[in-house]
């Protein structure tokens, strides 16, 4: 059984403007000491999709139907208490901002303690030294000095150690990040993932990646899913998505990339602009910045079918021949 | 009205000089301290006609403050702008200069006033620098600067918030475009938008130099994308310029410590290579801009530092083929 089973999700934004489909139809399942990536543009619902699964989606979001299962236990309509004790628990989220994730007028090392205090059945002076422990396990200098420092004094990088640190505190089996690097410095970033990689390997636990970056999925992640408009347009291995893309967008993201072997053309962007998801189109959503789209991909939005060994993709051009 | 590359190419003469140029600002702690951040602390390089340099750097390091000091935007502490020969001085030289050398910004949600039409956003430059008269001139221009960025003359009565990130950057291209400039100032004009229409603006850059004749410091973090766009590209630290030279050259064979630890750590976006490839790990952070430390301004992360680099400030010097790089240890190092 898999660790964490997303199956037909679909959340909502009700809006003055209308219902907006942020994640329509997202299925896929994370095993244990797997990272996953999952990669798309802004609006594609990536960040949706992760708190649907921590259920800390703003007031007018809502689960309208799908299925997360933890270890088999149905998420989606357990309620708050249930989430309550999952959440920092068992499952953890790092988000992209380490500047406003963190209260300004709490010491660190209170911010830190509070998690574990919450969690565990550790009395203060126990919890005190997890934090500590926790601070050396990111590689924060001198950890009992920073306890009792503020936000402020710290750097991004470091503050995103120190969410990192956090996330981790109760050893959550999943550890959900929301483009953890975004906001840092390349140099920053470069020790961020080496860091989380490292971490992984010593707990142990599962980690989904979101992020609009394909270089940083190509660093850390087993499996990647991409996605377009709300939906899964294709997942695979990080080898399959990146050498033998199945899915026209998938080959129009990489392709947009200005990499060595570019050097000297000129790109080859997606035409068009970002899909509206207030008019979603009848078909396939990404038909109208389709190169290659034919008549079936405007009127039917195609099934995931499989391209491989653990490689699917919705694309209608993978069954033309 | 557009010079082509021709007509300056007859003089080996570069399009702008920027010599020695400095930016302090003075910052007031109470009642009796002040202190000193100097942003950008003596720099100085070419720019020919044609020409695209990239200037990269981490947050902090003054690469905004430089392009925009050299704008004018910020009147310099001190150093010299020299523009087609002529240096930059008065208020009235600072004003033609402003027609012939403009900006694009990086934030396309921010640098658009979100009160006034797009057609009014691109005409406020022909309006305030009087270059074409009201009416039918005025509107002409503004449609042939849409279709130049890829709008519809249908777009020219929305406003700001009714575009995506990537036609609100075409807009401020546009702007930047109206008053025929030779040089553009672009500050991270890609960063703020998703990777495939980032090509899009990136493709746009280049036309548009093609077309135009036009001449680019492009300021960015993201190197994958300098790397792409620019001729050269000049790195800064700390409000220094640690290396400058072409732009392949620099990324496939960086000579400077810091700039070896900031092309080993951009990330790949290719499996094969990013499991491969090492990563130069630089320890602690960047110094505060506030307490720039004395000597080299990179000796506090580098890995090569010795007694002489905590003493004396390296000069920028040309190392090889024409590489210009900071550092007492060239040799050594590499």
């Amino acid at each position: 059984m898999a660790l964490l089973e997303v199956t037909d999700l679909h959340t909502s934004f009700m809006t003055d403007a209308g219902e907006v489909k942020a994640v329509n139809g997202v299925s896929f399942s994370l095993e244990k000491n797997k990272v996953l990536g999952i990669v798309g543009e802004s609006g594609s619902g990536k960040s949706v999709t992760a708190y649907s699964i921590m259920q800390i989606l703003s007031g007018n979001g809502k689960i309208v139907s799908g299925s997360i299962k933890l270890d088999g236990q149905e998420l989606v309509g357990a309620g708050e208490g249930v989430m309550t004790k999952i959440r920092g628990n068992r499952i953890s989220i790092i988000f992209q901002d380490p500047m406003t994730s963190l209260n300004p007028t709490y010491t660190i090392g209170k911010q830190l303690m509070e998690a574990i205090l919450l969690h565990t059945d550790r009395n203060k002076k126990e919890a005190y030294d997890r934090a500590v422990e926790m601070l050396r396990l990111v590689n924060v200098n001198e950890p009992e000095k920073r306890m009792k420092q503020y936000p402020y004094e710290f750097s991004g990088g470091m503050r995103q150690r120190v969410m990192i640190a956090m996330a981790l505190a109760c050893e959550p089996d999943v550890l959900i990040a929301d483009e953890p690097t975004t906001a840092l410095d390349v140099t920053i970033q470069a020790g961020i993932l080496e860091l989380m990689k490292d971490i992984q390997k010593k707990e142990g636990m599962a980690i989904i990646m979101i992020t609009h970056d394909l270089g940083v999925v190509a660093q850390l992640c087993d499996e990647i899913i991409v996605m377009y408009a709300g939906g899964i347009c294709e997942k695979g291995t990080a080898d399959d998505i990146f050498y033998h893309p199945a899915h026209e967008y998938t080959k129009g993201l990489l392709s947009s990339i200005p990499t060595a072997e570019m050097a000297g053309q000129k790109l080859k962007p997606i035409a068009g602009t970002p899909i509206d998801l207030l008019n979603m189109p009848k078909g396939c959503p990404f038909a109208p910045r389709c190169d290659a789209a034919m008549k079936v991909c405007i009127h039917n939005a195609a099934k995931m079918k499989k391209v491989g060994e653990g490689h699917e993709a919705a694309c209608w051009v993978n069954e033309k021949q | 009205m557009v010079t082509t590359m021709d007509e300056k190419q007859t003089t080996n003469q570069p399009l702008l000089s920027v010599k020695g140029l400095k930016q302090y600002f003075r910052l007031n702690n109470g009642f009796f301290s002040e202190q000193v951040l100097k942003a950008v602390d003596d720099i100085s390089f070419d720019i020919q006609k044609g020409e695209t340099l990239g200037l990269v750097g981490e947050s902090g390091c003054g690469k905004t403050t430089a392009g925009r000091t050299i704008l004018h935007l910020y009147q310099p502490t001190a150093g010299e702008i020299i523009f087609n020969g002529k240096p930059i001085r008065t208020k009235k030289e600072i004003e033609a200069f402003r027609t012939k050398a403009t900006m694009v910004f990086q934030d396309p949600y921010s640098s658009l006033d979100p009160r006034m039409t797009v057609s009014d956003i691109i005409g406020e430059p022909l309006d305030v620098q009087h270059l074409t008269a009201k009416g039918k001139e005025r509107t002409d221009r503004i449609l042939e600067l849409m279709d130049r960025v890829g709008l519809n003359s249908e777009h020219a009565t929305r406003y700001a918030h009714e575009f995506s990130g990537g036609q609100r950057q075409r807009v401020g291209i546009a702007r930047a475009l109206a008053t025929n400039p030779e040089f553009i100032v672009c500050d991270e004009p890609v960063s703020a938008l998703d990777v495939s229409i980032q090509a899009q603006i990136i493709n746009m850059f280049e036309q548009l130099q093609e077309d135009l004749g036009l001449t680019y410091l492009f300021i960015a973090h993201d190197l994958l994308v300098v790397r792409h766009i620019s001729d050269r590209i000049a790195v800064m630290y700390l409000g220094h310029l640690v290396e400058l030279g072409d732009a392949e050259e620099i990324c496939k064979r960086p000579l400077h410590p810091y700039t070896k630890a900031l092309m080993s750590a951009v990330p790949v976006p290719d499996p094969n290579i990013a499991r491969a490839s090492k990563r130069i790990a630089l320890s602690g952070e960047i110094p505060s801009p506030l307490h720039a430390p004395k000597g080299c301004p990179f000796h506090t992360r580098c890995p090569h530092a010795t007694d002489q680099c905590k003493e004396s400030m390296p000069e920028l010097k040309e190392a090889e083929g024409g590489r210009l790089v900071a550092c007492h240890r060239t040799a050594e190092v590499n």
